[in-house]
């Protein structure tokens, strides 16, 4: 008797927990779902009045549609720089006699992961106005860059040291120069983990507010997530249809592009695509 | 066709590891050779150096009439077949044949006709446009082999060629590797830990331990004669029985048992140091009654081998083995005689083969 | 300027068939002269941009050195002044109480046993109900951080927050009154998919067969988890929580909901930093408040990285016992 109703309980309960943590998880994102596509969005998130109005009035919005812009710039720029320089440096290092290497790159990934963004940003801001980099977009690619090149450079030598040594080898016995067999079998060998590098560094640039906040200055170059920011703490009422549909647009990007990482690699580095 | 001489070949890793010592060794023309030992002996170590992928600390490494010791391994006029085939992933075979050509720049339609033909000679014919991930792994070997044989090289190496098949392919390909070498008739230099792989394949073989050349001969040769009690044990796939002996006047006592003195030895046995008495368990003649001049013992495990049996005896505290042929029906605990035929009985010296220097394997 | 995923952790028996000793072979010929033009670049870069702002926080912390006025143009050194003034401020004794709080209550207890409850209810579950509550945890991860800033903002709002409709709450303005307790469960949203992935990876490495001698044993879930699972994920956990307690000590994000506000109630180390610094334009008051988070960043990372050396010195001690023994014998075999 009494057992039946003890599983009947424990299932009860583990349901009503089940239920608690989809709405912790939920609630908070459904406004992100309903605001874009309302006629009248107010803060709480509701059924909306169907309507795309306030897409096409985003699209009107120049600080908007400039800031995206930037941000494209500023994450194609930084995917750039990192996924050459840490392919360069990690293959030297993976197939290579270089004296010091191991505590090199531990040296590297632990500077890393001490010196954040938040922790460095008073010289960082310093070494951007001696440079004169303050403003500019380069400053701000250099100062991600070198954020993310030590993790980068650690996952791409793991990676290139799974491939075997018996790719270059062959190409070389068949005659290949040292810059031929780097481009006819390591850069396609390795591509998986030049695309995961990259798109990584994508979306940690993507979503990346500290540094452009600090070194950008002129608001037309703000990328969106310095916009999104001033959208909704300069002046007045929030325009909320104008920052729900750009949250929208913002978010899909690394929405999809993590979507395509986990079914292409099924999340190799996992954690790494965000940091 | 070129034959290969190594001559006073010399490797120390760091750290001290004597990787090649000192090595002479001698390839003929179109000679399928065999580089055979134990894990660590250096075996790689010499064929990689042969390919130029590592450099000697001394000596020098000849094809033909070149000193090529000094030349990056692209142009010492040889192709390679890896232990994981190395067949590039992101190429489709034929694209993976042709690649020397298109290092020696090749036109892309003759470079396309020649990989075609290579690939139908080893009957790839249907697969030219797969990936290698896309092939069984016979067909990925052969893929391989074909992308060394299509710049038609001096000299083909092969590094443990049957490793990364599973047993039932192996003995297959063993069969097509031999055939295939034949027809192409070029020198052939190959290594592997596997020593019935050695004796089926090559012309000669040479054993290595620790850096060095232990014997160079024929498979016959290596089988019937090893020179040194290593050879012996590593050769066969049931290890040659070795027994402490003592010499006495025309006949070898061991394990308690007196056997007539091996031909080779004959004469050749006096003066000191440790006697080791060396019969292979297929030249031990079974008896379930008293034979003479054999070793006779109980038997502990019989094995069956299908259509053999290899049976273990204790001789007085030793263990001798022999092989048995299913005339004979041996249970454990009976009692067993085995006589040694003894143009194959061997003794050795201090580890050393008695009357080596009268066999036609040089030093 | 992000910390790693877990790609650091030490990976067992993923090295291929082929691969030999570590012995480094230059398989392509490289030579070392362009080996270090390769390298060279990346590590110019690295260490313009991290080395030297770390280095210069260090020389900033000793002076007092302002964005504008005297001081901004001829800096004075003022030595280790700036470290006993930090020591003595109460802004900054309460912003290195309320990280704490940050750290402990999001981070080591909210992620890192809620990540760890879902890994494990999701170990073995496939189906629909599992597909939608892992996306919307991963996806409260993967948001931008604006994003998900301003999504709060509403989802707390005083007259019209969706929480205060769900609860019938009009009026309780949770970011002004509980401004820490909001941004730890925030923290506790947004984070906590890490862990589980962490923990969903460690737990299938947990292998079956030894969950299944201890059920045959008569082991309980609680005590399969605590004699079985705990102790064959201990690397993962120690890895899991210590990452996550740098991310969350030097997270920015509380700024975008909160601003440190009201009154500085909510205002950790890193906001704390940038109001001194480039708020008030203190900066070298501001260097040396960031010399004294490098510091903690340091201490915390070398701890880990300690004990992820001695885990590795005891996984090269269980290679010695026989299972491990034949294994390495096998793959030495295939070297030669």
């Amino acid at each position: 008797m009494s057992r039946p109703v003890g599983a009947l309980l424990r299932g009860v309960a583990r349901y009503t927990l089940l239920a608690l943590a989809l709405a912790f998880f939920a609630l908070p994102m459904l406004w992100l779902a309903s605001a874009p596509f309302d006629r009248n969005p107010r803060v709480t998130a509701s059924l909306p009045e169907f309507t795309l109005e306030n897409f096409r009035r985003l699209w009107e919005n120049p600080h908007a549609v400039n800031s995206l812009a930037s941000s494209v710039v500023l994450a194609v720029g930084s995917a750039v720089v990192v996924v050459t320089l840490s392919a360069l440096a990690a293959y030297a290092l993976s197939r290579v006699r270089i004296p010091g290497r191991d505590g090199l790159l531990y040296l590297l990934l632990l500077l890393s992961s001490i010196v954040t963004g938040t922790a460095a940003m008073v010289p960082v801001f310093l070494l951007a106005s001696e440079l004169g980099l303050v403003d500019s977009y380069s400053g701000v690619v250099l100062v991600l860059s070198g954020g993310l090149l030590p993790a980068a450079i650690f996952i791409l030598k793991d990676f290139t040291d799974t491939v075997p040594r018996s790719y270059e080898e062959s190409a070389r016995v068949f005659g290949a120069s040292p810059l031929r067999v780097l481009r006819d079998v390591v850069v396609p060998v390795v591509r998986p983990g030049l695309a995961t590098v990259g798109v990584w560094t994508v979306a940690q640039v993507w979503g990346n507010f500290l540094i452009p906040f600090l070194l950008l200055r002129s608001p037309d170059k703000s990328p969106a997530a310095v916009v999104m920011y001033t959208f909704y703490t300069e002046g007045g009422q929030p325009d909320l249809a104008l920052i729900s549909t750009f949250s929208l647009l913002y978010s899909l990007p690394v929405v999809l592009m993590f979507l395509f990482v986990s079914r292409r690699y099924g999340f190799r580095f996992h954690g790494g695509i965000k940091a | 066709m070129p034959d290969i001489a190594l001559s006073r070949l010399g490797k120390v890793y760091p750290g001290g590891v004597r990787a090649l010592d000192a090595l002479e060794l001698h390839v003929a023309e179109g000679e399928f050779f065999a580089l055979l030992g134990p894990s660590g002996c250096g075996k790689s170590t010499l064929l990689r150096t042969i390919a130029g992928l590592e450099t000697p600390d001394a000596g020098s490494v000849s094809v033909g009439d070149r000193d090529v010791t000094a030349l990056p391994p692209g142009e010492r006029g040889l192709a390679m077949v890896f232990q994981d085939y190395a067949l590039f992933p992101h190429m489709t075979v034929e694209e993976n044949i042709a690649y020397p050509l298109k290092l020696r720049k090749v036109a892309r339609r003759q470079r396309s006709e020649s990989a075609a033909r290579t690939a139908a000679e080893l009957g790839l014919e249907d697969l030219t446009s797969r990936r290698p991930a896309q092939l069984s792994g016979g067909q990925q070997q052969r893929a391989a082999l074909a992308r060394a044989v299509a710049a038609r090289p001096d000299v083909l190496l092969l590094d443990e060629p049957l490793s990364n098949l599973d047993a039932r392919l192996r003995l297959e390909a063993r069969t097509f590797l031999k055939k295939f070498q034949r027809e192409l008739d070029v020198t052939t230099v190959f290594v592997t830990h596997d020593q019935a792989e050695a004796l089926a394949l090559a012309d000669r073989i040479a054993v290595m331990e620790d850096g060095r050349i232990r014997q160079v001969g024929t498979p016959a040769e290596v089988f019937r004669r090893p020179t040194s009690t290593f050879v012996a044990s590593f050769i066969g796939s049931t290890p040659m029985n070795l027994l402490p002996a003592e010499l006495a006047e025309g006949a070898v006592l061991a394990a308690d048992c007196r056997l007539p003195l091996p031909s080779g030895a004959q004469g050749q046995a006096a003066g000191g140091g440790e006697f080791v008495y060396g019969i292979r368990p297929e030249y031990l003649r079974w008896s379930a009654s008293p034979l003479p001049d054999a070793l006779a013992g109980t038997v502990s495990v019989v094995e069956n081998l299908g259509s053999a049996q290899l049976v273990t005896m204790e001789c007085a505290g030793r263990t001798v083995q022999v092989v048995v042929s299913e005339d004979h029906d041996p249970a454990p605990g009976e009692p067993g005689w085995a006589a040694p035929r003894s143009d194959r009985a061997l003794i050795y010296r201090d580890g050393v083969l008695v009357g080596a220097e009268e066999s036609r394997v040089p030093a | 300027m992000a910390a790693t995923g877990s790609s650091t952790e030490p990976e067992e028996g993923t090295a291929p068939r082929a691969a030999r000793k570590p012995r480094e072979q230059d398989a392509a010929g490289l030579g070392a002269r362009r080996a270090l033009a390769f390298v060279a670049p990346g590590l110019l870069v690295v260490a313009l941009f991290l080395v030297l702002p770390a280095l210069w926080t260090l020389y900033l912390g000793s002076t007092d050195y302002r964005l504008t006025g005297i001081p901004a143009v001829d800096p004075q050194f003022v030595g280790v002044d700036n470290l006993t003034d930090a020591l003595g401020d109460d802004g900054f004794l309460n912003s290195l109480w309320l990280t704490l709080l940050f750290v402990v209550g999001s981070a080591v207890l909210g992620q890192a046993i809620g990540g760890f409850a879902l890994a494990w209810w999701m170990r073995e579950r496939t189906g629909p109900l599992r597909a939608v509550l892992e996306s919307l945890v991963m996806l409260a991860w993967i948001l931008p951080s604006s994003v998900v800033a301003f999504l709060w903002i509403a989802y707390l709002d005083r007259d019209d927050g969706t929480l205060n409709a769900l609860l019938h709450t009009p009026g309780a303005a949770w970011l002004l009154d509980h401004p820490m307790l909001s941004l730890i469960v925030f923290n506790i949203w947004r984070g906590t998919a890490f862990s589980m992935m962490l923990y969903s990876a460690a737990l299938g490495n947990v292998p079956r067969s030894h969950l299944e001698t201890a059920r045959l044993a008569g082991a309980g879930p609680l005590q399969q988890l605590r004699d079985v699972v705990f102790p064959a994920i201990r690397g993962h956990v120690l890895t899991n929580l210590l990452l996550i307690s740098l991310w969350t000590f030097n997270d920015f994000t509380p700024f975008l909901i909160t601003a440190g506000g009201p009154d500085g109630r909510s205002e950790t180390l890193p906001v704390f930093i940038y109001q001194t610094a480039l708020g008030s334009g203190q900066l070298g008051y501001g260097a040396a408040l960031s010399f004294l988070m490098l510091l903690i960043n340091l201490v915390v990372a070398v701890v880990y990285l300690r004990l992820l050396g001695r885990k590795r010195k005891e996984e090269r001690v269980d290679e010695a016992s026989p299972a491990r023994g034949r294994q390495a014998g096998a793959e030495r075999e295939v070297d030669a």
